[in-house]
């Protein structure tokens, strides 16, 4: 699995480019029923053979990831970005990727000592440059405005955890194929329709579409949520290597989260519980009302640092997460 | 191996101040066979190379080895590590970013509280060293059998040539400074020279005093990386100096004021031999100099450094012209400084 993993890290596919990661999952999915990806690059694959008779459930994880959009070439050859859900705390004499007409390396400038007029406040990203080492017209015929950025972290294990860029979400699509590869030939309760969806970092259009077009009668969005670290309270997070986190919130449907509680439970998996008070953050938002509105509920896998080039995460919740989709899936309880 | 290989071998080796060891092996062994050398009580190396003859002067040049990193002062108890800051390093670049811990060189990564978890007033204040931890991956008990009080942090960035014959690295400064020193050795020298590879320049050029001492040389001249802010969000003065436009000449900077006359030489020297050179457009930075121009009764001293983007982060950028051309210039400056 962690080699499916690695593989979909390495992918590029910032909200609205996304076709590079599209590609390789529609080349995943392919090996489990029809798939294709539509004119927003959402991904959609039917599992097998349609059956009337059983409800139909949608499986979401979506596979943008965040990083930057060229805004700016100046007069140098230095570029102005902005961010796409990245925390921009990280740019600082970071190394980027610009994914102009071909790929260009650049340095992300850092504000000098002796420029640093207020010590005490946070660099915002319009105080930063991404340095190309071109003059501009060299950088203008490889990057055109809205070309995007991203700062390249290949998965790497380190201790029993891995670090990647974007295992926001890309850790959740690997966790539905290693459901589907385990599906097979399994009976199932439910027509299985997986979405890789597009644009969540930007507001989930990817999932509003597609989940209108698929129309199915319960879905459950896999996205990642916060795990425990060392400047986190546990009050408001999960904790890496314990299991899928089952959400609970006002705008899910809370048999369907019951259900899910309850699979995990009879299945003997390891799970935790995610209150939320509100909307969920994740794709689940807008499929929740999609059309009729769709039953609709959250799994998440628990990550550190989400939103950095060093996200953290356990293959065991990987793991994990994909036994419960099974376990659900064979049991419907819902 | 030409000079920017070198570089590259140099910059990847971990030495951050106090803990130069593998860089000093790999210099030494670039030594061997091709003139006298030995380590001092301090770790410096210091190389003593015959040239066709003697001038009668002792000339010293110098680069520092060391390069700023981090040093692990706690493992807490969910098996992260506190760290403290070796030599100036800006808190602002350290967020986000990967490093290598200790001599097993076990990956981490920089962290923090997640953006989407901060109050409006933690998102505005810079994160300062306190609160940033690195995470291994390892809970506290695996982590206390890899990792010990005390061991180093380096960064994780690996040597890139971009854009217009840019190159970026960890430890430009001062491993560009021993690819110098490394290059001049490799040839046939006019006059007789001394070369050290100093130890704990970042901490407060500690270790310099001590070669110099033991030298006591007539010149001595410093070859290093200095703060070049030619970014687009700085004007005027305040640029420092440009990368690509040939080594940095300085007249004074906050640690030094240098010798007149070897200052003059030295733009005489560019000059002559049609070589870019510029000086600081602010008395800013400092460097070993100032510690071996005031070393026992005095040595007259010049700097001549490296205009580099990004000083002391996991990325500090110059470009391969300037490379060559400070070498072209430290070169033919050595050797009339033994005219004088």
């Amino acid at each position: 699995m962690t080699d499916v993993l690695i593989d979909l890290c390495a992918a590029d596919g910032v909200s609205g480019t996304e076709e590079n990661i599209a590609a390789l999952c529609e080349q995943y999915l392919s090996r489990y029923g029809r798939a294709e990806t539509d004119e927003f690059n959402n991904v959609i694959c039917t599992v097998g053979e349609h059956d009337e008779s059983k409800p139909t459930l949608l499986l979401d994880a979506h596979l943008d990831e965040i990083g930057m959009v060229v805004t700016y070439i100046d007069d140098s050859g230095f570029l102005k970005a902005s961010g796409i859900g990245l925390d921009e705390r990280v740019l600082s004499a970071a190394q980027v990727t610009i994914l102009g007409r071909r790929r260009l390396y650049g340095i992300v400038t850092s504000v000098p000592p002796h420029l640093q007029t207020d010590k005490k406040n946070a660099v915002s990203i319009d105080e930063l440059y991404i340095d190309t080492g071109l003059d501009a017209e060299s950088v203008k015929e490889i990057v055109s405005l809205g070309d995007r950025v991203l700062i390249e972290n290949r998965l790497e294990k380190m201790g029993e955890l891995v670090t990647s860029k974007a295992l926001d979400d890309r850790c959740c699509c690997a966790a539905v194929i290693y459901a589907l590869e385990l599906l097979k030939n399994r009976a199932c309760a439910y027509n299985i329709k997986v979405l890789f969806s597009s644009k969540e970092e930007t507001g989930s259009q990817g999932a509003k579409t597609a989940a209108f077009k698929i129309n199915a009668d319960l879905a459950v969005a896999v996205d990642v949520s916060f795990a425990k670290s060392h400047s986190e309270n546990e009050d408001y997070c999960g904790e890496i290597g314990k299991g899928a986190m089952i959400g609970f919130s006002p705008v899910l449907s809370k048999r369907l989260s019951c259900a899910l509680k309850q699979t995990a439970e009879q299945a003997g998996i390891d799970y935790q519980i995610e209150v939320m008070s509100g909307r969920t953050g994740t794709n689940a938002d807008v499929i929740a009302v999609s059309a009729c509105g769709v039953p609709t509920c959250t799994l998440s896998i628990p990550i550190r640092y989400m939103h950095t080039p060093v996200e953290m995460a356990a293959m065991s919740d990987v793991e994990n997460t994909g036994e419960l989709i099974v376990q659900f899936c064979e049991r419907g309880l819902f | 191996m030409e000079l920017t290989q070198l570089l590259e071998r140099l910059c990847a080796l971990d030495g951050i101040s106090g803990d130069e060891t593998v860089a000093a092996e790999f210099i030494c062994s670039q030594l061997d066979g091709k003139c006298e050398y030995s380590a001092d009580a301090l770790g410096n190396i210091i190389a003593f190379k015959k040239g066709e003859k003697s001038s009668g002067k002792k000339l010293m040049l110098c680069a520092h080895m060391d390069e700023v990193g981090l040093i692990v002062t706690n493992i807490n108890k969910d098996g992260t590590l506190s760290f403290g800051t070796v030599g100036g390093v800006d808190s602002n670049v350290l967020f986000g970013k990967r490093v290598y811990v200790s001599k097993e060189r076990h990956l981490g990564v920089i962290a923090s509280k997640t953006v989407h978890n901060l109050s409006k007033d933690e998102k505005k204040k810079a994160l300062s060293t306190d609160e940033l931890v690195i995470d291994l991956g390892m809970s506290e008990e695996q982590a206390k059998k890899c990792v010990n009080l005390g061991d180093s942090v380096v960064f994780d960035s690996q040597f890139l040539r971009f854009g217009n014959g840019m190159l970026k690295g960890k430890a430009i400064d001062d491993r560009a400074g021993c690819a110098i020193l490394l290059m001049l050795l490799e040839n046939e020298l006019k006059y007789d020279t001394y070369f050290v590879f100093t130890v704990q320049e970042e901490v407060g050029l500690r270790g310099a005093s001590a070669a110099t001492f033991a030298i006591k040389p007539d010149f001595a001249v410093v070859i290093e990386a200095t703060t070049a802010a030619d970014i687009p969000s700085s004007n005027g003065a305040k640029r420092v100096c440009e990368v690509g436009k040939g080594a940095v000449v300085s007249y004074m900077d906050r640690r030094t004021i240098y010798d007149k006359e070897l200052y003059s030489l030295a733009w005489e020297t560019a000059e002559e031999c049609n070589l870019p050179c510029q000086t600081k457009t602010m008395v800013a930075g400092g460097n070993d100099a100032g510690t071996i121009s005031v070393t026992a009764s005095g040595v007259r001293t010049a700097a001549i450094s490296l205009p580099c983007r990004y000083l002391h982060t996991p990325s500090s950028v110059i470009s391969e012209s300037d490379l060559i051309s400070t070498y072209e210039l430290v070169k033919h400056f050595a050797e009339r400084i033994h005219l004088l």
